[in-house]
């Protein structure tokens, strides 16, 4: 073949427009229907939380007296009003906002120490390895609420430090995926490549190594957010976590557990809301999972 | 075996040392008194008071004294409940989240390996996509949310079984706990034993069973699912660990008397000790817990070797 014909010009573009690992994944999560139904149920969810409290004629700690214990479409509270007659829909609206917000910031914060933590033991090897991996079986042979009560009682019950604390004790499993990614990646090319070009060993682990962690990575942070949307309720649950008059999730499901027999409808559309958030993450975890990871199918 | 053992048991030293030092200056770095009450006490009490639990001495020295306690196994006083000693606390709660742990891991295994293995056997077909949603269903309901509406249901409403209480350990109150309990574990089990299983049941051996003309019910009890289940194996260490240290929601929703609840309190309470003895408790359980199952899983994978 002539160099610069036709033909060749021809066939560099077919190369050019060859699919990467990250289109492939796309089409595969987007071929998956429950995956699909998942992302389309948190974005309504999302939206729901963002623009609901506009659209909601009630405010979530608006008492009215008139409407203590009204049920489901009376008074004009679509999903009824609890003890204190405020609108169940209007505190399910800002609860949803707390719980995800707190999913979404303490799954950061555990991605950034869990990532970082990850990466140097995993490429730095040997001694240091040693030492920062036998720092996470020690944390995890503690147990998880054992952390929180004294985080809580260190920094009082503020709601972001809820967040941090959480985030705090969830980087532990990542940390080790990463650990596990980075020794595979360590031996590749193309991080001898970046050796040989020079690059310092932080470079080398923020610039070669950190963005081909992602798959694995972007698979658990999904599976993390509905985890800890879990451990915060359960904090909500045994009094420790987002506090009156704010509403969680987790305060909302508490709350309609004691009222339950008055107004069952307290306990049971938090519920469900809850689950419908969580299966959703669960669906798009799965399916990212399958995506990205061809040989688990 | 023994060599490993014994060697296993040398390696947890360490972790458990660490583990015993880390809670201890956690614990003391947190603001907070055991012996701070509604009523002020007043400055020579408090005095004699940490003088009588030894408190009154430099921290450091207070950790000494404390780990050569705990070698000799006296996990001391507790700070908040007059003469009884930690060891005394942990013996009257550790039956209730012994038997609720207990009974409902066994029970989920049971019932979530014969679900993963129907599943895995009739893959995509109706019993596998009835299963496995079930399954994702167990796994996104969180306990807090199945207990009140199972009380719900079954006490308030039926008046089948009683709403709480521990009643001596009676059958008909132990029988919502456990489901509570044991629900989320059989959706997790059941899932992994079916990804388990799906993935041997393509194997070469398998394949050579079904050549010999095996019928299915022996390839799949005596070649399948040994190998099926290591990975569950690994899941169940830790996971019964937790279990057995009590789940605080269950034990809070159904108000009984079990590890769990009493960790709680206690860490609220800053009873030093008996929170020290607690946390002990349960990193020595995942240790034992997890020697177990590398054990099992050395007995079903002739592959591993221990040493």
């Amino acid at each position: 073949m002539i160099p610069g014909s036709p033909q060749r010009a021809d066939l560099l573009q077919k190369a050019v427009k060859g699919r990467s690992l990250w289109d492939d994944a796309r089409r595969r999560l987007l071929g998956n229907k429950a995956a699909v139904a998942g992302m389309v149920v948190l974005a309504l969810m999302v939206l729901l939380a963002a623009l609901g409290p506009f659209l909601v004629p009630f405010h979530y700690d608006t008492v009215t007296k008139a409407d203590v214990w009204a049920a489901p479409g009376v008074g004009g509270h679509l999903l009824g009003a609890d003890s204190l007659g405020r609108d169940l829909l209007a505190r399910l609206i800002a609860g949803l906002g707390v719980s995800l917000l707190i999913g979404v910031v303490a799954t950061s914060v555990s991605l950034l120490i869990g990532v970082l933590w990850g990466a140097i033991a995993g490429y730095v090897g040997g001694r240091v390895d040693e030492v920062m991996m036998r720092i996470v079986d020690t944390l995890y042979s503690l147990p998880f609420i054992f952390f929180v009560i004294l985080l809580m009682v260190t920094f009082g019950r503020n709601i972001f430090l809820i967040f941090l604390a959480i985030g705090a004790v969830e980087w532990l499993t990542m940390s080790r995926i990463v650990r596990g990614q980075t020794l595979s990646l360590k031996q590749k090319e193309f991080v001898e490549a970046a050796r040989a070009a020079g690059l310092s060993g932080r470079q080398i682990i923020l610039k070669h190594i950190v963005p081909n962690l992602l798959g694995p990575v972007v698979v658990y942070v999904t599976l993390t957010i509905p985890a800890i949307i879990i451990a915060e309720s359960f904090l909500s649950f045994l009094g420790l976590g987002v506090q009156p008059p704010m509403a969680s999730l987790g305060t909302l499901i508490a709350n309609g557990a004691q009222d339950m027999e008055i107004a069952p409808w307290l306990l049971i559309f938090p519920s469900l809301t809850m689950i419908i958030t969580l299966m959703a993450f669960n669906f798009i975890g799965d399916g990212l999972r399958d995506a990205l990871d061809p040989k688990d199918r | 075996m023994l060599r490993f053992l014994f060697r296993r048991l040398l390696v947890a030293i360490p972790t458990l040392f660490l583990v015993i030092t880390v809670a201890f200056f956690m614990m003391r770095a947190a603001p907070g008194s055991p012996f701070v009450n509604e009523r002020q006490l007043s400055p020579q009490i408090e005095q004699a008071v940490m003088a009588r639990f030894g408190m009154d001495k430099p921290l450091h020295e207070q950790y000494v004294n404390y780990l050569a306690g705990v070698a000799k196994g006296d996990f001391g006083p507790s700070l908040k409940y007059r003469d009884k000693s930690v060891l005394d606390i942990l013996k009257e709660n550790y039956m209730v989240s012994l038997i609720l742990g207990g009974v409902s891991i066994l029970l989920a295994s049971v019932v979530g390996m014969s679900l993963g293995v129907i599943a895995a056997l009739r893959q995509n077909r109706i019993a596998d996509y009835v299963t496995m949603g079930v399954a994702i269903l167990g796994v996104c309901i969180p306990t807090f949310v199945t207990a009140p509406l199972l009380v719900l249901v079954f006490a308030s409403k039926l008046q089948w079984l009683p709403t709480a209480g521990w009643n001596g350990g009676a059958v008909a109150n132990l029988i919502l706990p456990i489901t509570v309990l044991a629900l989320p574990q059989i959706a997790i089990i059941s899932r992994l034993t079916r990804a388990g299983m799906i993935e041997v049941l393509r194997s070469n051996y398998i394949r050579t069973a079904r050549a010999k003309g095996l019928p299915e019910h022996v390839i799949v009890r005596k070649h399948a699912l040994r190998a099926a289940i290591l990975p569950l194996v690994s899941y169940l260490g830790p996971a019964a660990a937790g279990l057995l240290t009590g789940s605080l929601v269950v034990e809070k929703i159904f108000n009984l008397p079990g590890l769990g609840k009493f960790f709680v309190i206690s860490a609220l309470q800053r009873d030093y000790t008996v929170v020290m003895g607690m946390v002990i408790v349960y990193a020595l359980l995942i240790l034992l817990l997890n020697l177990i199952a590398d054990m099992i899983y050395a007995a079903l994978d002739p592959r591993v070797r221990l040493s």
